[in-house]
């Protein structure tokens, strides 16, 4: 094997800035695109498990759909089709004002492909809590707005944190989709690094380090979230 | 705007290839990577502190890595170390195996752990050696325990071939962007690529749906 090894490469510029600001963009792609999935896969998640028919039937199709279907194409989707769709006057909006095009596109995509996601986990967290609370809610005078606030997502949210944390890790990973429409994130500059130089093992090294410390650090912190979090007498399911 | 649904038609042949392509890979890295991972996982659950903990980082590594990385990783290193080109296919390949076997270890570590100790203790007290209780007694169960969990992982494999995009391997995915880009049809061929998929995969799903509860019986 011939390499010219030459690991001063990585430090010096441009190319420590393109990996810094990769950095930069892989957390702000994947932490945006965390806030609508949390909050939407939230809610679809409980809608799954409402007694009303129709929302549980608009909630099972929004999960089967967006999970049958690879987040690539869904990025495509978002990114060529959507605007094309849209009322024309939306659609034109979006195709010139759009602030940042390619970074909301593929925070939209992400955040509502992880939604599909963490509803499955929310609703697999209520479904373990056994029916007999339900029925104790409803049995004490509680809507079933009330028994959701006071009874069952209390539990059911403490009971997910594991598994939430591997969707968490996971929004890091699949935020490196966001390079297909154009987002020069962590690995789409390791890449451009190697393009400009012919040094792909210093630069992949160094993308590979920075998704692990990535990793050790999301892992450590959800770590003391589910200490804190942890019901006593529940045995933590593994995620 | 005015859609034309016969481009898909005229470009039916083109696409199946792609099509092809992405089922072959998908059935080549499964397989290989289940064999990697039963290797693993064996290792893992073997008692040896070095082999555990050699399985244990192999897993944890990839499980942190993005699948495009991995991708990118062997597109470079391949060629080099074989010192040729040698095609995108076999990188990806390989890239794929990897990937995957670090999943399906997890799977299948916890699916022998499913079947009870008694019958590891049963297989010694018969006489049988480590590899005969696990060949003869573990395996079977547990991979009759895991196949839902198993086909599940090919399902996801299978949409994971996608990112093979990245680098023009002629997939599913890239024949769709040539026609779509070669005959300006982004909208149609998308719209259609996204139905094609999840056919496949919801009926996959459903078919794992309709295993499960034949197993739970």
């Amino acid at each position: 094997m011939q390499y010219n090894w030459n690991w001063g490469v990585l430090l010096q510029e441009p190319y420590l800035g393109w990996l810094i600001s990769g950095v930069g963009w892989t957390i702000a792609v994947a932490s945006a695109a965390w806030v609508i999935a949390f909050t939407l896969g939230s809610v679809v998640g409980v809608a799954r498990t409402l007694p009303n028919r129709w929302a549980r039937g608009v909630a099972t199709a929004y999960v089967e759909l967006l999970r049958n279907v690879p987040l690539l194409v869904q990025l495509f989707i978002w990114y060529f089709v959507v605007p094309e769709l849209l009322p024309d006057d939306w659609g034109r909006w979006v195709k010139r004002d759009l602030p940042l095009p390619e970074y909301t596109t593929a925070v939209i995509g992400l955040g509502f492909y992880t939604a599909s996601r963490v509803a499955e986990q929310v609703r697999s967290g209520i479904e373990s809590i056994s029916r007999g609370q339900s029925m104790a809610g409803y049995a004490s005078g509680l809507t079933t707005l009330q028994l959701y606030r006071y009874v069952l997502l209390p539990v059911a949210f403490r009971v997910i944190v594991p598994p939430l944390t591997s969707e968490f890790l996971t929004i890091f990973k699949n935020s490196s989709l966001a390079l297909t429409i154009g987002v020069l994130e962590l690995t789409a500059q390791s890449r451009q690094i190697t393009e400009y130089t012919f040094q792909g093992f210093e630069a992949f090294t160094a993308a590979t380090v920075m998704y692990v410390v990535i990793t050790l650090t999301v892992t450590a912190g959800m770590s003391l979230v589910e200490r804190r979090a942890r019901i006593p007498g529940f045995i933590a399911k593994g995620g | 705007m005015a859609f034309d649904f016969g481009v898909i038609f005229d470009s039916l042949p083109f696409l199946a290839e792609g099509l092809a392509l992405s089922f072959l890979l998908t059935l080549l890295a499964a397989a290989g990577g289940i064999v990697l991972a039963v290797i693993l996982a064996l290792m893992r659950l073997s008692g040896y502190t070095a082999l555990a903990l050699i399985s244990a980082a192999y897993v944890n590594f990839f499980r942190s890595m993005p699948l495009i990385l991995v991708i990118f990783w062997f597109f470079f290193l391949v060629p080099l170390l074989i010192g040729r080109p040698v095609g995108g296919f076999y990188s990806a390949l390989i890239a794929f195996t990897l990937f995957e076997a670090a999943y399906y270890s997890e799977i299948i570590r916890a699916g022998i752990q499913s079947v009870s100790r008694g019958q590891v203790a049963a297989g010694y007290a018969t006489g049988l050696t480590y590899g005969q209780t696990m060949r003869f007694i573990v395996l079977p169960q547990a991979f009759r325990n895991m196949t839902p969990v198993l086909l599940t992982q090919g399902i996801v494999l299978f949409q994971d071939t996608s990112l093979v995009f990245v680098v023009a391997l002629r997939d599913f995915m890239t024949a769709t962007t040539i026609v779509a880009r070669n005959e300006g049809r982004l909208i149609e061929m998308y719209l259609f690529a996204a139905a094609v998929y999840f056919v496949i995969c919801f009926s996959g799903s459903l078919y794992v749906r309709r295993l499960q509860g034949k197993f739970a019986r």
